[in-house]
């Protein structure tokens, strides 16, 4: 019990420097991000003394309140759940488009998450497990499927697929010429479902070949430890040796090493939204960047981060459920 | 393992006796260079791709066209004058990939030594020392480590104006060696339980002397690993960024030629002449360095190597019928413990 | 090379009386095994060998000389690069069958496995499954070997195994890093009788072990086999501790065996060269034994 609760504090402080770096990284870097944004929405027509307040404590260009007062006003609207304006889609709040992307992202990028890693933990155990085969000789043509970076693999799909050959939409979440918004009929899903088959082929594609590899080389190792002979000894059948004695050891550092694997598949998962032009959180925040619209792209950074982690959480439990080592050590 | 205290009984330490090889049966291996790069051919090719691109990259522009003279004809195919064809504000795009190869592999090198140096720090220093500073360093790796790092780029580039190469190798590197630092950290920890460093320390040598010789040295193949990795990761990220407009701004390289292909129409005007070469180049040179991660991999831990190895030799010898026994089909081909082959090995 | 099948080891008249009024249970014939590397190493040459019912048979000699491997062989157990290249390994059932152990393949072999012939492995540190509770290791060769038992009978079982060898019965529900060394020992050789096998292989199971752990579990051993009188392979390096627990013991070099004799005998009179080597190794503790003897090099 005590180990989640030390990883729920970690989180916690994770999160919190994250928002703290959020505050602080305008402030420190160079460049007057104010001014600049002022000056783009000035360009538009007024801007109320009430909006150009909470950009500046939003960007640290106010002069007469000290440092420690705007973190803690910063902290404040936070807790309180007001992440600020977006300044592209005024007047709407933050939440409010952070809400309505949300959804789109977990569909698209958490179903094809864990569809590569099932994917990735499964070839590569049997990849493994058949060492010394003709398997062995196509591992190294995984690393090219590895090293494609994410929005190439995107741009060549909707090439091929989409431009030339035609047989899937270019961009969207659903068929926007035939639905206005979301609704809960089969026809929509399947619309979602034909739309989101391009943006997760390429997700999964660009990530299974780390989980593979890293699965084939712990099968490989786990593989001359002493209790799978302990186990061929007792005359157990090859499925259980392979399940209970070999897979169960071998995934235990894929499990840990999910964490770092999830930052590459955020990373691409960003880019191929916006590929796609599928209406998450990427893109989202590819726009806010786009608009210098400072105040959504803030809101959209923490969203990630929070989504991250509570995969991270969520997987640790996975850990301690399957690895009886990590329960008892504190 | 083999924890023999002594006893007061007989003791169990075997005699001086005459050698006990088994007889062996052939003459001894060949150990010339042929023999050690036999089982290398990973090596060899990503070594060859890799050395291929950094030729291009130094030398390739001398024999170019500039890449940012327009004065060409816009969106030309493949054809003898423009081998790659043109853009659509008429660059020759072989120029361009060549610049772009220095660009994108200087943003790489910076980035990847720059996370090296940091994952060092970070990783090794943690790992070697303990009490507060291990903790401390720790937590500032894990925490960063979590935190995405994507996004975080994205928001730094954001507030930045300008960015030139070097900014953007700085980003890059500034998030991309906590992955590094972590499996760092876990090499130094256990090689401080070391023998060879538990005598240094009773001699009396200083913890950064200590570093220096004694662990380091051995950390040089995980090192290496990872600064190939961080490398790839580098120029990935460097592509990303561009792709997405955060990019170096002023400079060509292959994100920054991606980008510029999918806002000119690229895609849709067929132009495949113009996207599909950068993303090939970043594609064959991280396979490459991926390929000698491979072998880094087997160096590292042998048994990635012998274990495949000894399944093969064993096939090959029942393919010659020289197992008395009929084998299970399909059972795990399991590789002898360490123990067994240091018993065979005298 | 070929096998030296001519000259044998060298034995006594008391042996071969004392091995005429016993049973085979496993005999081995001319078995040869040979690593598969580059160039290839025989690690086991010719070697023939006769078990009998309910005996123990030590197989001594230093690391690297082909013991374990020999062991493995007879229990098909070869990892690569090692294979079997000649040799009969035949089982005498109690029952009367004659098992080609050579021929047997798939379910046949799984299904003689642990059954007939059992192992106990050194250092139980990495022979147990960390992620399984011993329970279920125990219980697997239940589930696998004797399918008709129930699932109250299966845990009657292993509990029952447990205090066989002295471990509490409520350590079923432990895992392998909760166990001490001596422990973890004791729940393997629960796990080998589990099936109440003929024959059992004993490789080196006390040499990671404190001596006086060691003590306990080999007083563990020679209890089990009184009662249930199945025959021990028991190999080590450690003669001294074969001449006190074994019947008759076998003695390697270099893939061979040099001398096969009755425990006595071998004290009495080793007529191998090689053997009297070892023995004179290990000093005695009435301290005829000095450091300028010249008599071997012990501690």
């Amino acid at each position: 019990m005590r180990f989640y609760a030390r990883r729920i504090g970690f989180y916690a402080l994770t999160l919190w420097i994250a928002v703290t770096l959020n505050f602080l990284l305008p402030r420190l870097l160079p460049g007057d991000p104010y001014t600049i944004l002022l000056a783009k929405l000035q360009r538009n027509g007024d801007v109320s003394p009430a909006i150009q307040n909470t950009l500046r404590l939003l960007l640290g260009a106010d002069e007469d309140t000290g440092l420690w007062e705007q973190y803690t006003t910063y902290l404040g609207n936070l807790l309180r759940g007001d992440l600020g304006i977006s300044v592209t889609q005024f007047p709407t709040p933050v939440t409010d488009l952070i809400g309505g992307a949300l959804p789109w992202t977990l569909g698209l990028v958490g179903t094809a998450t864990v569809l590569s890693f099932v994917l990735g933990v499964g070839l590569g155990a049997w990849a493994g497990w058949r060492r010394g085969t003709w398997v062995d000789s196509i591992i190294p043509s995984t690393t090219l499927l590895q090293s494609l970076p994410y929005f190439w693999v995107a741009l060549l799909f909707i090439f091929v697929f989409s431009v030339t050959l035609q047989w899937f939409p270019i961009i969207g979440a659903y068929d926007v010429f035939t639905f206005d918004g979301p609704e809960w009929s089969w026809a929509f899903v399947g619309s979602v479902l034909y739309h989101a088959f391009l943006p997760a082929l390429t997700i999964v594609i660009s990530s299974v070949g780390a989980w593979l590899l890293g699965m084939r080389n712990m099968m490989v190792a786990t593989l001359s430890e002493d209790y799978i002979t302990t186990a061929e000894a007792k005359g157990l059948s090859r499925r259980r040796i392979f399940s209970t004695y070999a897979v169960r050891n071998a995934a235990i550092p894929s499990v840990n090493g999910f964490g770092i694997a999830l930052a590459f598949v955020v990373a691409g998962s960003l880019v191929t939204e916006q590929v796609f032009s599928y209406p998450g959180l990427g893109k989202l925040m590819i726009e806010a960047v786009r608009n210098n619209d400072y105040a959504l792209m803030q809101g959209v950074f923490l969203m990630i981060t929070l989504a991250v982690l509570a995969a991270l959480f969520i997987m640790d439990l996975v850990h301690g459920l399957i690895d009886p080592r990590a329960r008892h050590s504190d | 393992m083999t924890d023999t205290r002594t006893r007061t009984a007989p003791s169990s330490v075997p005699p001086s006796a005459p050698p006990t090889a088994p007889a062996t049966t052939s003459k001894p291996p060949r150990r010339g260079l042929r023999g050690r790069l036999a089982g290398q051919g990973k090596l060899v090719v990503g070594l060859g791709i890799v050395i291929a691109i950094v030729l291009f990259a130094i030398v390739g522009p001398f024999f170019t066209q500039d890449p940012r003279d327009s004065d060409n004809a816009a969106m030309l195919p493949p054809q003898p004058g423009h081998w790659l064809g043109t853009t659509s504000l008429g660059y020759d795009v072989l120029a361009q990939l060549a610049e772009g190869a220095r660009g994108s592999l200087m943003v790489g090198v910076v980035a990847g030594l720059l996370a090296i140096v940091l994952s060092l720090l970070f990783g090794v220093v943690a790992g070697y020392t303990r009490g507060i500073a291990d903790e401390g360093l720790s937590l500032i790796t894990n925490v960063m480590l979590v935190i995405p790092g994507l996004p975080l780029m994205i928001v730094v580039s954001s507030y930045l104006e300008v960015r030139s190469l070097f900014v953007v190798a700085l980003i890059l590197g500034a998030t991309a060696w906590p992955g590094s630092a972590v499996i760092l950290r876990l090499q130094a920890r256990s090689l401080r339980k070391r023998d060879y460093v538990s005598a240094a320390k009773v001699s009396g040598e200083r913890t950064p002397r200590i570093l220096m010789v004694e662990i380091l040295p051995n950390l040089l193949p995980i090192l290496t690993a990872q600064f190939l990795f961080a490398v790839i990761l580098a120029i990935l990220g460097e592509a990303g960024l561009s792709y997405l407009g955060l990019g170096p701004n002023g400079s060509i390289t292959w994100g920054t030629m991606l980008n510029e292909a999918q806002g000119g129409g690229a895609l849709t005007r067929g132009a495949w002449w113009w996207f599909i070469p950068p993303g090939l180049m970043i594609a064959l040179l991280g396979c490459a360095l991926s390929l000698i991660n491979f072998s880094i991999d087997e160096v590292i831990d042998p048994k990635l190597r012998s274990a495949p190895a000894a399944a093969k030799s064993v096939r090959k010898a029942r393919r010659a019928g020289l197992d008395v026994t009929v084998h299970d089909d399909g059972a795990p081909v399991r590789s002898g413990t360490d123990a067994q082959k240091e018993a065979v090995r005298r | 090379m070929t096998a030296t099948t001519t000259a044998g080891p060298l034995s006594s008249a008391a042996h071969a009386e004392h091995v005429a009024r016993l049973t085979p249970v496993l005999t081995a014939h001319d078995v040869s095994i040979e690593y598969e590397v580059d160039p290839p190493v025989r690690a086991v040459q010719g070697v023939s060998l006769t078990l009998h019912r309910g005996e123990i048979l030590g197989l001594a000699g230093e690391s690297g000389c082909g013991k374990s491997t020999l062991a493995y062989g007879l229990n098909r157990l070869l990892k690569d690069p090692a294979v079997l290249r000649s040799g009969e390994v035949t089982f005498h059932d109690a029952d009367g069958t004659d098992t080609d152990v050579v021929a047997l393949d798939g379910d046949a072999l799984r299904a003689f496995r642990w059954d007939k012939v059992s192992m106990v492995f050194q250092g139980a540190m990495n022979s147990l499954n960390p992620v399984l509770s011993v329970r279920a290791q125990l219980e697997d060769v239940l589930t696998t070997h004797r399918p008709g038992l129930s699932r109250t009978e299966r845990g009657e079982r292993c509990a029952e195994l447990l205090e066989m060898v002295g471990v509490d019965p409520v350590r079923l529900d432990s895992f392998a890093h909760e166990l001490s060394g001596g422990m973890r020992q004791r729940v393997m050789i629960a796990m080998a009788m589990a099936l109440e096998p003929q024959v059992m292989i004993m490789d080196e199971p006390t040499t990671a072990l404190d001596v006086v752990v060691q003590r306990d579990i080999l007083r563990e051993i020679m209890r089990l086999r009184e009662r249930f009188d199945f025959a021990v392979v028991f190999i080590t390096h450690d003669l001294p501790l074969l001449l006190e627990i074994a019947d008759r013991i076998a003695v390697m070099r270099s893939g061979e065996i040099v001398e096969l004799d009755t425990a006595e005998q071998l004290y009495a009179a080793a007529q191998h060269e090689y053997t009297q080597t070892l023995l004179s190794s290990f000093p005695s503790l009435l301290g005829d034994f000095s450091y300028d003897d010249g008599e071997g090099a012990g501690r």
